[in-house]
Order: C-alpha cells, then structure tokens, then sequence
C-alpha cells in the first residue's frame, strides 16, 4: 500500500508538470475550448463510477454509482461534442499568412 | 498479470497517452480537431477497459447511466449557444464533481463506514470529497448567476468571510481527525456538508466579471478531485488526467488574475464592486459627445484601420454576427478589420475568441492584448462593443480607482473611439469610466445588435 501510493505520488507530480508545460503553450484564443477539453478529460472519473455502479457492493453504492456514471456521462457525451464544435468554427483567413498562428503561441 | 488485466492496464496508458496528445493539440489552432478526437477516442478505450474489469459483475445500473448520461449530455453538447458557453462549462464542473464526490462518498459508506480505509486512503478519500463538494455547489451558484437565476451581482453580508473561512477550516479539522480515526461516520459527512455549503458561501458574493477566474479555479477543483478519486481508488489515468485537468484550471485562474491585476485572495474575498462607490472620480462636470448611427457610419466606411474591441455587452446582444457583416464591408471598402481581446473580456476565458470565431471570423484576426495594444495609435476607429472595464484609462491613471492597475486596452490612443453602449450606466464594477467623456470619443447609444444592424445599413448605403 504504501509503496503504491508513493508511485502514485509520482505519477501526480509528473502529470502536474507535463500539463503545466503543455497548457502555458496554448494561446488565449483556445482558452474556452481548453477548459471544456480538460472538462471532458477529466470526466475519466467515469472509470470509477462505473466499477461503483457494477461491482453489486449493496443498494446504496449501486445508486450512488448509477448517479455518477450519469453525470461523468454527461460531460464526455456533451464536452467532447461541444469542445469540437468549437474547434471547428477556429478558420484562418482565406488568403495564406504564414506564421500567423505562431504570434499568440509561446508566452501564456 | 492476467492477459485481462493486461489489456486494462494497456487501454489505461493508451488513453492517458491520447489525452496528453490530445492537449498538446491544442497549442496549433489548426490541429486541434484533430487532436481532441483522439482524446475522444482515448476515453473511449478507458471506457471499454474498465467495463470488461472483474470488478463489474452486474451491467444494468451501467447502462442505465450511460444511457441516461448521454440522452442529457448530448443536447448539452450539440444546441447550447456559444453566448452561453460560461454557464455551459460551470455546470459541466458541478457533473464532474458530482461524479468523483459520490464515487468517494459510495467507497467510505462501502467500506464499513470507513472501519477498513486505511490513513493513506482516508487522506485521498478526504480531498476528493473536500473538493468535490464545494466544486458541487460552486459551481451551481456560479451557474446560477451565469444563466441569471440569481443576481450576478455580489450577494454579500456582514462577517460574510468569517463565516466562509470558518467553515472551510472546520472542514478542514474534520479532515485532519478523519485521518487519525477514519472510522467516524459523523465526521466524514459532516465534513460534506461543511464543503457544500462552503462552495455556496465562496461564490455567492463574486461578481460577474470575475467569473472568469471562479470559473478557472473550479475547473482546477473538479479536476483535483477526479485526482483525488485516482489516489482512492488505485487508478492511475484517473490521476493522470486529473492532474492535467487540475494543472490547466491554475494556469488559466493565474492568467486571469493577472489580467486583472487581482489576487485570489482579493478575487475570492473582495467582493469586488459590493460598494459601488461613486468611484474616484465622479463624472460631474463631464459632457458626452453622442453620435448617430449615420455620422459613426461614414467614418467607418473610409477608415483604413478599424480595431473592434469586443466585450460581454457583444455576448448579451449576440452582436457578433452584426459585427462580422460590418467588418466584411469595410473591408470591402479597402480597410482593415482587426479584433483586440482583453484576457477577462466576457465571464470566461476566451469567450469572445470562440464567439467571434462562429460568427466566422478568421482567427488570425483575434489579436491578444499585448500584440495589439501598439497599433491603437495607427487605428483611426476604435469600435467598443459592450466592452467597459477593460478599456477604462482610470486603470493607468487614476491610483484610487479600484482596477488601477489592472492592464488594458489602449482604446484612447485611436484617432477616434466609437463606444456602442446600451446607456450610461456605469460598467460591472460600478465605476466610471473616463474613456467615454474623451475628447476623441463618441457614444453610440442604444441595444449593440440593433446598432450595428443601422451601421450595417448605412455603410452598405455610403
């Protein structure tokens, strides 16, 4: 148990750091639709709550389950969709203009 | 290993490695379709790796959420209107948080009441409810006051932030006891209930235009406590992807504040703009220089360089489709059109960004800040559209203004500033705002939407 939980510790600290470094490059232009992609991501909690809503540990957990199964069902039906709806609005002006994209990268 | 759980544990690291991929997409605006599809699709393994786990036994309760969960979630993903997007994600935070905090309630209540959560355990149990329920409530009123079922002014009372901080410490004793005696039930659900109302009190007296950050930092919230969930239940995508979620809710909370010129504490605990006090500098004295639609028209239609400064006003009168087809004619007449976006324009971040883009305007237009704050000097219209505090000189001039300091556009240096506003009514904040009584500025009264349609009209006409 506790071994495990230091290498857990681990993989915490080192997803904290790839996140920081890789969310200070996204421009502000993509800032709404970066929060409802890691609003999306995050619902992985749906992992948990499906063992919960599965696993036949007594009525209670079972409903709680089937409640959080919903809700994290929500946000990556409805946050996947909506993220990329977004996404595909984002058009760069008909004639070329290179490097444009590159002014608003880099410093967040 | 058996080869099961070796295909769990291959769709884990596969889904945490398309999540990753998926972010870093989202640096290049062009590739970020592309890459959030593959997140999708990451979610998609982990989904089918987990449902295949010993663990589930039974498959009813499963489907029925799943179901249930995407009949809901759908339609929040498909109709929901960019202009609501503020109040789309905050309640997209309270679902998330809902989801790790009863995973977190079902494992203690599972486990005895807590008689076998060990201290390591209880510690993660502890946060993920902690910040679980107040992101639950949090980001209900946050919805609330987005969607205008509350005031989204400031609700504030006496010893307001005594009885907040109270709360959260008691919360946070429970905590602490929990860890030394897990099995105490009443502790444990107490603390809940300490959290849920904790995230009412810590919302309700935030004012609309600092939603941006409220909003930021639930973000970071909901995803510590799917983090959280993670530690509690031994699943490393779980803290992956949390922490991805948690880390980029900080980072844009941070951008945010600083946009503002604001600390957390003073974004949290200020209750900016509960006094409106008449500011400073009161504008007794001042005249304003009201313009028609026909005379703003014929200056637009032989500029050369117009810079439209967007703000919430824009997202309420859902202008943006008025403002592109105005942009398309002066364009047409040999002028450029470009688009200056204050970080904390709108109630979250980048909001004006994602509308203007639906109302296809080519993204290589949207400028931040400090690419644009240069050229308002080579600008001979500056168009503010229902943009106030974040285009008031009082922030660089004036050292009693309460958002001095605070960066901003410098609209005042066009050779002409044309401000669509709906009145004189002072902005979110309550204060004055110079940039309107300017020399060089003229006010286009009246509902944004109907004012450009006139524009529109009368520039088409010129």
């Amino acid at each position: 148990m506790h071994a495990t939980s230091l290498l857990e510790l681990y993989v915490f600290v080192l997803a904290g750091f790839v996140g920081f470094f890789t969310i200070t490059r996204v421009p502000a232009l993509l800032h709404t639709p970066l929060m409802s992609a890691t609003n999306a991501i995050s619902a992985i909690s749906l992992v948990g709550s499906l063992v919960l809503a599965g696993a036949d540990r007594g009525p209670l957990p079972t409903l709680l389950g089937f409640v959080a199964v919903t809700s994290a069902t929500i946000n990556v039906v409805g946050g996947f969709i909506i993220t990329d709806r977004m996404l595909k609005m984002f058009k760069r002006a008909g004639r070329r203009a290179p490097s444009a994209a590159q002014g608003s990268g880099g410093k967040g | 290993m058996s080869p099961r759980t070796l295909f769990i544990e291959a769709a884990y690291v596969a889904a945490s490695i398309l999540f990753i991929l998926g972010l870093r997409s989202l640096t290049v605006p062009d590739r970020a379709r592309r890459g959030m599809q593959l997140a999708a699709l990451g979610m998609l393994v982990a989904i089918v790796g987990t449902v295949v786990s010993h663990d589930i036994v039974r498959y009813e309760w499963i489907l029925a959420g799943l179901a249930l969960g995407t009949v809901i979630g759908y339609p929040l993903g498909v109709y929901v209107p960019m202009t609501a997007m503020p109040q789309r994600i905050a309640i997209s935070h309270m679902f998330g948080a809902v989801a790790a905090t009863l995973v977190g309630v079902a494992e203690y209540y599972a486990l005895d009441q807590g008689e076998q959560v060990s201290r390591i355990q209880m510690a993660a149990l502890g946060f993920e409810v902690l910040f679980g329920a107040l992101t639950i409530t949090g980001s209900f009123m946050a919805f609330s006051k987005l969607q205008g079922i509350l005031p989204s002014r400031p609700v504030t009372f006496l010893g307001q932030n005594v009885v907040s901080i109270g709360m959260f410490a008691a919360a946070v004793a429970l905590l602490a006891w929990l860890l030394f005696e897990p099995a105490n039930p009443r502790a444990f659900y107490a603390m809940v209930a300490l959290s849920l109302l904790f995230g009412v009190s810590l919302v309700l007296p935030i004012g609309g235009a600092d939603m941006p950050v409220v909003i930021s930092l639930l973000n970071s919230y909901a995803g510590l406590a799917s983090s959280a969930t993670g530690f509690a239940i031994g699943n490393n995508v779980l803290i992956i992807a949390g922490a991805l979620d948690g880390a980029s809710g900080f980072i844009l909370s941070i951008i945010m504040s600083r946009a503002m010129n604001r600390s957390f504490t003073n974004v949290l605990f200020g209750a900016f703009g509960s006094a409106p006090k008449a500011s400073a500098r009161s504008a007794q004295g001042l005249t304003v220089h009201a313009i028609t639609p026909e005379d703003a028209a014929i200056q637009l239609a032989f500029a050369r360089l117009v810079i439209v400064v967007p703000g919430y006003g824009m997202a309420v009168a859902q202008a943006q489709h008025q403002v592109r087809e105005l942009a398309a004619l002066i364009e047409r007449n040999g002028g450029t059109v470009l688009y200056a976006i204050h970080p904390v324009a709108g109630r979250m971040p980048g909001h004006m960004n994602v509308l203007l883009a639906e109302a296809d305007v080519p993204y290589d237009k949207l400028k931040e800040m400090d690419e644009i704050n240069d050229e308002f000097k080579n600008a001979d219209v500056a168009l503010v559209i229902g943009a106030n505090d974040v285009v008031n000189p009082a922030a660089r001039n004036d050292k009693s203004s309460p958002i001095y300091g605070m960066p901003i556009l410098n609209v005042d240096e066009a050779k002409q500033v044309i401000v669509l506003k709906r009145s004189m009514n002072p902005g979110f904040a309550g204060i004055e705002n110079e940039l309107f009584y300017g020399e060089n500025t003229a006010m286009l009264f009246g509902d944004a939407k109907a004012s450009l349609s006139k524009l529109v009209q009368e520039v088409k006409g010129s």
